[in-house]
């Protein structure tokens, strides 16, 4: 469990914008992975993804990693920034946005 | 395996009593909802806290018996 806890901090911090989901940004498992992923496109920010389906440690693992019981799940920053619903609002509210553009800058 | 929107209901508010909660069944299958839960108890607190404090009061129930619950929350105006 610690190992893959280990795996996760490393996958957050390694990669400014990453989002754990079902599938692949290509081929979606689920509709609210690819709410998620039609998001990330329309911000035109690089992203990571992890498909959750090809690895069952990290699938269970990140629900406790981030006290969050549904998959998608983002990080920005090391940070969990909520999943697809909170996304949306955070769209919604130009908020995502911004957050997205220090990423940009940054990097 | 499905969850009755009553029974979401009555689970949201009985950990947060001042809650209005509005729940819709999207597809009518009893198994793809969304609620819109209005709270005092979210002031001050984190979209992903609040949401947190409405995934615990369904008691692990969420991403298992649950799998599809569009959700907002709100602070009381």
């Amino acid at each position: 469990m610690s190992d893959t806890n280990a795996r996760l901090t490393e996958i957050v911090n390694a990669n400014d914008v990453v989002l754990f989901m079902k599938g692949t940004p290509l081929f979606p498992q689920c509709g609210f992975s690819s709410r998620a992923i039609a998001i990330l496109d329309h911000l035109g920010v690089e992203y990571a993804s992890v498909d959750v389906l090809q690895d069952m440690e990290i699938r269970q693992g990140i629900k406790a990693f981030s006290d969050w019981p549904t998959i998608p799940q983002l990080y920005v920053k090391g940070e969990f920034v909520g999943g697809s619903d909170i996304m949306m609002e955070m769209f919604e509210a130009g908020e995502l946005q911004a957050l997205v553009a220090e990423v940009k800058q940054a990097g | 395996m499905a969850m009755a929107a009553d029974q979401i209901e009555a689970m949201i508010r009985a950990a947060l009593p001042d809650a209005e909660v509005a729940i819709t069944d999207l597809a009518g299958d009893g198994d793809h909802y969304s609620a819109h839960v209005v709270s005092a108890a979210f002031a001050g607190k984190s979209r992903v806290a609040q949401h947190q404090l409405v995934y615990k009061a369904l008691g692990g129930r969420m991403g298992g018996e649950l799998h599809a619950l569009q959700l907002t929350t709100a602070v009381p105006t």
